[in-house]
């Protein structure tokens, strides 16, 4: 091994999930990353749980345009159009 | 639009008027557009400058970039620390209440669901705002730190304290066994 590693306790991989999620990580503390999840479930699972939150996320609606909101725009676009 | 209109002004109907000048500015403005930055990102920096200048001259501007800065230094666990071991164990700071895998169909499901909007509806403007735009809305991180203004780290470290609230929140709800709260 190249570089002297500590491994990476559950408490500090807790806290870089989206750093590597992001691909932010430097190269070291991705290799402790990922030697720590091949050994412990626990985070494995923790990191299925940060995965599934980022997908529920996602299936949520946007909310509709306020209809105010909507009429004031519209209005605007129309002004615009004939000047 | 005019959620991010708001995060510079606090009037909403100033918002309003921001988001409408800043169409205005783009159909008037679209031949300038030189591709350079994502087509969203140009428009929201359009945006962000309009509710800016707004927002000042109502004299109510909020200055949004210091404030999510400071809110991504705040320190803040991302899971409760009395879920790890302590210093003194044989084995510091691994889990003492590990998490347990959830069933997929039930963090999907209409509930759940509802569970995430409450959870992401109750988080601090800074982190509100990130997850909605990246998690909800789908926009790169790039998007994300441009409109907002913010530093690409500090988007991601906003970002990570939201989601780690939001699967708190889903694990109270689907696991509250281990969740303990």
């Amino acid at each position: 091994m190249s570089v002297a590693t500590y491994p990476m306790s559950c408490q500090e991989l807790v806290e870089l999930v989206t750093d590597y999620f992001e691909g932010a990580l430097s190269r070291a503390d991705r290799r402790r990353f990922e030697l720590h999840i091949q050994g412990c479930g626990a985070c494995t699972a923790y990191l299925e749980q940060m995965r599934l939150t980022i997908e529920a996320s996602g299936r949520l609606t946007e909310e509709a345009i306020d209809p105010a909101a909507r009429d004031a725009l519209l209005e605007a676009f129309r002004g615009w159009k004939r000047d | 639009m005019l959620r991010v209109a708001r995060l510079y002004v606090r009037d909403a109907a100033v918002a309003e008027e921001a988001v409408q000048e800043t169409w205005l500015a783009v159909l008037n403005g679209i031949d300038s557009f030189e591709g350079r930055s994502s087509l969203k990102t140009w428009i929201f920096r359009i945006l962000a400058n309009r509710a800016k200048t707004r927002g000042e001259r109502e004299g109510r501007t909020i200055p949004l970039s210091a404030a999510f800065a400071a809110d991504a230094e705040a320190g803040e666990a991302s899971v409760d620390p009395d879920r790890f071991l302590g210093p003194d164990s044989r084995t510091p700071y691994l889990w003492a209440t590990p998490p347990r895998s959830w069933p997929v169909e039930r963090v999907l499901e209409r509930e759940a669901l509802g569970v995430v909007q409450a959870a992401i509806e109750e988080l601090p403007d800074s982190q509100r705002e990130v997850i909605r735009l990246r998690d909800v809305e789908g926009w790169s991180a790039e998007e994300v730190a441009a409109a907002l203004e913010i530093s690409n780290g500090n988007q991601r470290v906003l970002l990570h304290r939201a989601r780690s609230k939001v699967r708190a929140a889903l694990e109270d709800y689907i696991d509250p066994e281990v969740s303990g709260r």
